[in-house]
């Protein structure tokens, strides 16, 4: 169970979930489709099971976990806001477990700064990731502190279910304060390094994307407003928050950073 | 009277299928099949709309010329017409629902993203030649200048593909096919353009 400590640091939620069918209809999973109304049927027969989780670089215990011993880490469920970079947003009621857990079980090095992610890749079970116009595999990473955050979290699953492979299966990262793509889907591999480690969106277009991509209204994107968002589900739209609402929690590790030019 | 002399009919069938894509669009909000973001959904629809709309007008010459198809030319501006109907759909789409009709707003989204500030300037070029599109217009303007003012159709088409491969994040497949279409619709004028009278020796 989580300490209390944990669990007082974590935000109430009172917004509408969104509906199920919305969440697993409506996918950015470029190795599979470009169209996130076509990714569900194209990633139905994808393989998810064995699963082998590596962790590697700057840790004392490099291990790989396999489907099994992921799932038995105990799990929690989590409700968080989910805003994509193109202005429209959900409310995801999770099941996964901290991230912190994970990289303990490997005791990272003293020396360890950031994280590095990396989804799974073959071109056989993923016929389409050819015109996806990104460099594959997708990697993504974060800041050590960002990922030993309590509200950062590998999700195994959403609304009391086994993860749908679209939604990235059999486990995902999610940080629910920063932009989806950097909450990367059906990770392989996490190496702990000292260095920032590259970023698929960053590398495709490094004057749209940064490292942090935190959600923050207040710097522009030039295809999206970020002042607003689109929650999925509803008419109109309504404002984005500092830190997609997380900013009690999570503002801390930003303290002294410029933002607009760490974005 | 034979199908290419038929004019009512003709203009009957175009007007019909004109209007199919937005029945259907109609139709499918109304049952609630537009997706999981229907306002995507129809943004995308009405602006790919518009640029169908725009290259079948610039295939009505090279048909007409390669097939004899005269017919075909007396519906052109409603063709032409049509375009623009799309692309006010595509913007009204857009100041209702993404704007939530906060216009103010629409001043520094044009000025901080260039493919709006494109696509805006493609819509503006559509409005002169939708105000030229009656008999009236064409009298008034003489057939010659009429025809010079409705070759801004050429500007707006590449506008129009160029907004739309700006908006892409990195699958660029649809506007790459549209934008080859348009160069070769535009390559065909080029090439068959009127010769002049007199040519200088070598």
């Amino acid at each position: 169970a989580e300490t209390a400590g944990e669990a007082a640091e974590l935000p109430v939620l009172n917004e509408k979930l969104t509906a199920f069918d919305d969440i697993a209809g409506y996918n950015n999973f470029y190795e599979f489709s470009t169209s996130k109304s076509a990714v569900a049927a194209k990633a139905k027969n994808f393989i998810t099971n064995p699963w082998s989780l590596q962790i590697d670089g700057l840790v004392n215990q490099p291990r790989t976990f396999d489907l099994d011993e992921l799932l038995k880490i105990e799990s929690v469920e989590r409700t968080y806001r989910f805003r994509c970079v193109e202005g429209w947003s959900m409310v995801i009621p999770w099941v996964g477990f901290p991230l912190s857990k994970l990289l303990s079980m490997a005791d990272p090095k003293s020396q360890a700064t950031h994280v590095a992610f990396e989804t799974y890749y073959d071109i056989k079970q993923m016929p389409d990731s050819g015109y996806a116009g990104i460099d594959l595999p997708y990697v993504e990473g974060l800041r050590l502190d960002e990922a030993m955050h309590p509200l950062t979290l590998m999700a195994t699953g959403l609304y009391g279910k086994t993860l749908p492979n679209q939604n990235g299966a059999p486990i995902r990262l999610v940080v629910p304060w920063k932009y989806g793509f950097k909450s990367i889907k059906s990770v392989v591999k996490i190496t702990l390094t000292d260095k920032e480690p590259p970023i698929t969106w960053n590398l495709a277009n490094p004057n749209e994307y940064g490292f942090y991509s935190n959600v923050n209204p207040e710097v522009s994107h030039p295809r999206w407003s970020q002042a607003r968002e689109r929650r999925i589900g509803e008419g109109g739209t309504r404002e984005t928050l500092m830190f997609n609402g997380y900013a009690d929690q999570v503002a801390h590790l930003y303290a002294g950073m410029d933002l607009r030019v760490n974005y | 009277m034979t199908f290419s002399t038929d004019f009512k009919f003709h203009r009957a069938l175009f007007v019909f299928h004109g209007l199919l894509p937005l029945m259907l669009i109609l139709v499918d909000a109304w049952r609630g099949n537009l997706g999981a973001n229907p306002v995507e959904f129809v943004t995308r629809a009405t602006g790919v709309l518009s640029l169908v709309f725009l290259i079948i007008t610039l295939l009505v010459t090279p048909l007409r010329k390669a097939f004899g198809w005269n017919w075909l030319l007396k519906q052109r501006r409603l063709l032409g017409l049509y375009a623009f109907f799309y692309g006010v759909a595509h913007l009204l789409t857009y100041l209702a629902f993404d704007r939530d009709w906060q216009l103010q707003t629409v001043v520094g989204d044009v000025l901080k993203r260039p493919f709006i500030a494109v696509g805006m300037l493609a819509f503006a070029l559509m409005i002169p030649l939708a105000v030229t599109s009656t008999n009236a217009m064409i009298k008034k303007l003489g057939g010659k200048r009429w025809a010079q003012l409705h070759r801004l159709t050429y500007v707006v088409a590449i506008g129009g593909v160029v907004h739309y491969y700006m908006i892409e994040k990195s699958d660029i497949r649809y506007p790459v096919v549209f934008g080859m279409v348009v160069v070769l619709l535009l390559g065909y004028r080029l090439a068959n353009r009127p010769k002049p009278l007199v040519r200088t020796a070598k």
